[in-house]
C-alpha cells in the first residue's frame, strides 16, 4: 500500500537522522518533499500544501533541538503546530445575536449537507439550550426539498416555515423571519438550495437572502471528501458572502479531510463543526488540533480519551488496573470490560484513533463483528465461577464442556483462553513497570513506558482485552515485526 | 484515425470556423500509442483523410459547455507549468507531480506517471519544451487509453420480455436521485415503459423527492413506509415490473459513506433480492460519484465495487468542478467505465459519457492547432 501516514513517512525520510544532533538542509528537503506528498494525498490544496512546506521550512532551519525530541519527532511536532495554527488554534464557538433571533443562513454546493446539518444544529440548540428555533425552507428547486426539512422538523418536534415552491426564496424569508418574530423564535436557520459558486444568478439570490435576513452566521456546508475544488468553491461563496464559519460534513468517512485545511487556509473562516453520522445527534464541535492529528494519521487519542472518561466507569477501571498488577484479573474482569468497550461504540471506530492506526494498511480491511463479542460473552458465561477465577483449571474436557454450553466450536474456547492468559501476563507486566515483551518495544518506539501505562489506565486500557486485545496486539506485532526483519535486511 | 489527429483536427476547426462540420472519431482497432505516434509525426496537411460524418443525435454545445471549467483548468494547469520550462530536470517533475494532483487525477496515478515521463525524458533525451509537451501529451493520453476499456460504455439491457434493472448507488449527496430523475427521462423519450423504485426509505424525503421525478417524468414509482427495509421496496419494485412488462426498473438507494460495513451489506441484500427473482439481474449497478470529491472518490469506487460489484460509474456535478482528473484515475485503478455524465441541473444535462469528447476536453488547450 502506497497510503502511509504522513508521520511514518516523516519517520522513514528521517530515519538515517535519528542519531544526528542537527538536521541538514538537504535531509530537510527530502523529508518536506514527503510531506508536500503527503499533505496533496490527504486533499489539502496545492498552493496551500506549498506554503505550508514553506513555513514549516522556516521555522524547522530555525530550531533548536529540543530535549527529549529526536529531529524527525522535532520535524512532526513543527508540523503539527504548524497544522493546529493554520486551523485555528481553539473550538470558536457560534456567533449569537443579543436580541432574538439569532439568525443563521447554510450556503454550499449541491449534496454537501446542508438540510441535515440545519436538522442536527437546530436539535442541539433544543437539547442543550432548550431552545426554540425555526426552520425557513428556501430551497425551492430540488424535488422535495421542502419535504425534507418538513420530516426533519417533524421528527425532531421544530416548526417548519415554508410557502411551496412557487414562491421567491428571498420572500420565503422575509415572511419567515416575521413569523419567528411573532413567534418568538431565539434561532432562526435558513435552508438554502445548493448552488454552484459560477452561478451568477442564484449567488446573487443567496447574496440578496443574505442583505434580506441580516444573518449572524453565514454557515458554509463543506463536504470533508472535496477534492482540489474545495478552495475554489471555498473561495466562491466566500467573496459572494460574508461567510462566519464553515460546517465540515461526512467526516465519518474514511477520507483524511485535506479539504478543512484547504478551506481554513483560504478563507481564514473557522470551522466550526462538523457531521460524523447519519443520525441527528452526529454532530460535534470541530477541535483543530484533533483535526491536525487526523490529516497527520496520527490518531485522535484526545477524543478516544474523552469518549473514555465519559463512557466509562473510572473507578471500575482502577480496580481492573489494580487486579491487573496484582495479577488477580480474572474473567468476571474481562467480562465487564467487555461491556464496557461495547458501550463505547464501534470499536473500529475507537481503533482509528489511536495513533498510527487510522491508515494502517493492517487494519484497513478489518472489521470487528459486534457478535464476535457475543460469543466471547457466550464462553466466559458457560464456565463455573471457579474456572473463571482460575484458567489453569480448564483442561480440556472442560473447555469441551464450555463449547458445548456456548455453542461455539472448541477451537474458539482455546483461543479465548490463550489470549486471555496472554494478555493478562502481558498487562501484568505493563502495569509493573517491567517494560514491554521484546517485540513490543519498538511498536511503541521510545515513549516512557511510565506515561503509558498511567495513560492507559486512564483511557481503560485493561479493556483492549480478549480478542479484541489480540487483534490489535496482532496487528501491531506484525508491523514490528515488518519493521525490525526490514532493519536486519539492510545491515546484512 | 487516430484519437490524437481528430483531437488536433477539432481543434483546428474550432478555432477556424464554428460551422464547419465537427469530426467524431470512428471506432478504432489500432492501439492509441500508436496513433498517438502517428499522429505527432504526420503533416496535418493531408486533412481530407480524417473527416468522418458526425452522429446526430450527439449534442456537444452542452458536452463542452458543461465541461469548460474542467478544460481550462487541466489544460490551462499544464500549459502554465510548461510556461515556467527551463530545463528537464527535478523540479520540472516536482511541479509536474503539483500540476497532476491538483488536477485530481489522483495521487498514485500523478506519481506513476511522472516516474514514467522521468524515465523516458532521460531515454528519449528531451530537452525542448516542445518535446517536453508532446512526451507528457501523449503520456496522457496513453494511459488514459491503455486504462480503459470502451466497450463496455454502453449499458447492458436484458433481452426482451425481462425488465432490465438498474441500481444506484453511491455516498450521501452525489445526485443518485437526480440522476435516476434525469435517466428515466432519457429511457420514457427512447420508448421504453420505466419503473423507478424508491429504495432510500432511510433519507428524510427521499422517497416525495424521487415521487416528484416521477410525476414530472411520468413514469411509475414503487414506493415503500419510512424507514421500511429497502429490500422489500426491491422486492416489490422488481415484481411489478416483471408482471407489468417494464422495459426498466431504475432503483434508487439511500446514500451511504463506503467504509460502514452494515449498509454496505445492505446494499448486498437487496442485489440478492433481485437476484432471486431475475438470476442475470441487476444488469448494472451503477457507482454515482460527485466530480468534485478527491482521492476519496477512488476509496468509494474499490468499496463498492467490493461490496455490489459496480459495473459502472455516473459521474455527477461535472460542471461544477474545475478539475475532472478524477476520471483518469478512476480509469486507472478500477476499470469502471464511466456512463453517463452530469453536466447541469437541467433533466438533458445527462449525458452519456463519450470518452473522446471528454479527452478532448481536457486536453484541447495542450494541442497546438
Amino acid at each position: 500500500m502506497a497510503f502511509e501516514n504522513l508521520s511514518s513517512r516523516i519517520e522513514s525520510a528521517l530515519k538515517n537522522l535519528s542519531g544526528k544532533g542537527k538536521v541538514g538542509e538537504n535531509d530537510l528537503d527530502v523529508t518536506l518533499r514527503e510531506i508536500r506528498l503527503a499533505l496533496l494525498e490527504a486533499d489539502v490544496n496545492l498552493k496551500v500544501a506549498r506554503s505550508f512546506v514553506n513555513d514549516v521550512r522556516t521555522k524547522a532551519l530555525g530550531a533548536k533541538v529540543l530535549n527529549g525530541l529526536n529531529p524527525s519527532e522535532q520535524v512532526i511536532k513543527i508540523v503539527n503546530d504548524e497544522l493546529t495554527e493554520l486551523m485555528g488554534e481553539v473550538a470558536v464557538p457560534l456567533n449569537k445575536s443579543a436580541k432574538i433571533p439569532t439568525v443563521i443562513l447554510m450556503a454550499g454546493l449541491q449534496g454537501a449537507g446542508k438540510t441535515t446539518t440545519v436538522a442536527k444544529l437546530a436539535n442541539k440548540f433544543k437539547k442543550e439550550e432548550n431552545a426554540r428555533p425555526l426552520l425557513i425552507a428556501a430551497d425551492v428547486y430540488r424535488p422535495a426539498a421542502i419535504e425534507q426539512l418538513q420530516t426533519l422538523g417533524n421528527q425532531l418536534d421544530i416548526p417548519v416555515f415554508e410557502e411551496g415552491t412557487n414562491v421567491d426564496p428571498r420572500q420565503i424569508v422575509k415572511d419567515g423571519l416575521a413569523q419567528a418574530k411573532k413567534n418568538n423564535n431565539d434561532y432562526v436557520f435558513i435552508d438554502t438550495a445548493g448552488r454552484l459558486q459560477i452561478d451568477e444568478d442564484l449567488m446573487k439570490e443567496l447574496k440578496d437572502i443574505q442583505d434580506i435576513s441580516k444573518p449572524d452566521e453565514v454557515l458554509l456546508v463543506v463536504d470533508a471528501m472535496t477534492g482540489q475544488n474545495a478552495t475554489e468553491t471555498a473561495e466562491g461563496f466566500n467573496n459572494a458572502l460574508d461567510v462566519t464559519g464553515i460546517v465540515l460534513t461526512k467526516l465519518d468517512g474514511d477520507t483524511r479531510g485535506g479539504a478543512a485545511l484547504s478551506i481554513r487556509a483560504v478563507t481564514g473562516k473557522p470551522i466550526k463543526f462538523v457531521g460524523e453520522g447519519e443520525k441527528v445527534d452526529n454532530l460535534d464541535v470541530f477541535y483543530p488540533e484533533r483535526m491536525a492529528s487526523r490529516i497527520l494519521g496520527m490518531g485522535d487519542v484526545l477524543t478516544l480519551i474523552e469518549k473514555a472518561q465519559t463512557d466509562f466507569d473510572e473507578k471500575q477501571a482502577a480496580d481492573q488496573l489494580e487486579k491487573l498488577r496484582l495479577n488477580t484479573f480474572d474473567f468476571n474482569d474481562f467480562l465487564d470490560q467487555l461491556k464496557q468497550v461495547q458501550n463505547m461504540g464501534p470499536l473500529e471506530d475507537m481503533l482509528k484513533m489511536l495513533p498510527g492506526m487510522a491508515n494502517n494498511p493492517a487494519l484497513a480491511n478489518m472489521s470487528i463483528d459486534p457478535k464476535d463479542f457475543s460469543h466471547m460473552e457466550a464462553i466466559v458465561q458457560s464456565m463455573t465461577n471457579k474456572e473463571r477465577q482460575d484458567p489453569e483449571l480448564l483442561v480440556p474436557a472442560r473447555r469441551r464442556r464450555i463449547a458445548a454450553g456456548s455453542g461455539r466450536p472448541v477451537i474458539e474456547v482455546n483461543k479465548l483462553i490463550k489470549q486471555f492468559v496472554q494478555m493478562r501476563d502481558m498487562m501484568h507486566r505493563f502495569t509493573n513497570g517491567k517494560g514491554l515483551p521484546s517485540g513490543m518495544e519498538s511498536m511503541f518506539g521510545d515513549v516512557d513506558t511510565n506515561e503509558m501505562s498511567n495513560m492507559m489506565g486512564q483511557m481503560g486500557m485493561p479493556s483492549m482485552g480478549g480478542g479484541i486485545g489480540g487483534k490489535i496486539a496482532d496487528a501491531a506485532m506484525k508491523r514490528a515485526f515488518k519493521k525490525i526483519q526490514k532493519k536486519k535486511k539492510k545491515r546484512k | 484515425m487516430g484519437l490524437f489527429d481528430s483531437l488536433k483536427k477539432r481543434k483546428h476547426e474550432d478555432q477556424t470556423d464554428a460551422d464547419v462540420e465537427e469530426i467524431v472519431e470512428t471506432p478504432k482497432k489500432e492501439g492509441l500509442f500508436s496513433r498517438v505516434k502517428k499522429a505527432l509525426d504526420v503533416d496535418l496537411g493531408n486533412e481530407e483523410d480524417y473527416q468522418v460524418e458526425k452522429p446526430a443525435e450527439k449534442s456537444p454545445v452542452t458536452y463542452e459547455k458543461g465541461l469548460e471549467q474542467s478544460r481550462n483548468n487541466f489544460s490551462g494547469q499544464v500549459n502554465k507549468l510548461l510556461a515556467n520550462f527551463r530545463n528537464v530536470d527535478e523540479s520540472f517533475f516536482e511541479d509536474l507531480e503539483d500540476t497532476l494532483i491538483s488536477a485530481d487525477v489522483g495521487f498514485e496515478m500523478a506519481m506513476k506517471i511522472s516516474d514514467e515521463l522521468r524515465d523516458e525524458a532521460r531515454f528519449q533525451n528531451i530537452r525542448s519544451k516542445q518535446d517536453a509537451k508532446n512526451m507528457i501529451l501523449q503520456k496522457l493520453v496513453e494511459v488514459y487509453e491503455a486504462s480503459g476499456d470502451d466497450a463496455e460504455i454502453e449499458m447492458h439491457f436484458a433481452p426482451s420480455g425481462t425488465p432490465s434493472i438498474f441500481m444506484f448507488v453511491g455516498v450521501n449527496g452525489v445526485g443518485k436521485t437526480t440522476t435516476i430523475g434525469k435517466l428515466a427521462m432519457r429511457y420514457k423519450n427512447e420508448g421504453k415503459k420505466v419503473l423507478l423504485a424508491a429504495a432510500d426509505t432511510f433519507r428524510a424525503g427521499a422517497t416525495q423527492q424521487l415521487q416528484e421525478w416521477a410525476d414530472r417524468d411520468g413514469v411509475d414509482i414503487v414506493t415503500g413506509k419510512e424507514k421500511a427495509d429497502p429490500a422489500s421496496v426491491v422486492f416489490e419494485a422488481v415484481k411489478k415490473a416483471v408482471e407489468d412488462d417494464y422495459d426498466v426498473l431504475l432503483v434508487d438507494t439511500a446514500g451511504r459513506l463506503q467504509n460502514n460495513q452494515n449498509l454496505m451489506k445492505e446494499l448486498e441484500k437487496m442485489k440478492n433480492v433481485i437476484k432471486r427473482e431475475i438470476p442475470d439481474a441487476p444488469n448494472e449497478v451503477l457507482l454515482v460519484l460527485d466530480s468534485t470529491t478527491g482521492q476519496n472518490a477512488v476509496n468509494q469506487a474499490k468499496l463498492f465495487k467490493d461490496s455490489s460489484d459496480v459495473t459502472g460509474i455516473v459521474l455527477t456535478k461535472l460542471d461544477g468542478t474545475a478539475k475532472g482528473g478524477i476520471v483518469m484515475a478512476i480509469r486507472e485503478e478500477l476499470n469502471l467505465p464511466v456512463k453517463f455524465v452530469g453536466l447541469g441541473e437541467g433533466v438533458d444535462d445527462l449525458q452519456v459519457f463519450d470518452s473522446n469528447e471528454f479527452v478532448y476536453g481536457l486536453f484541447k488547450d495542450l494541442i497546438e492547432a
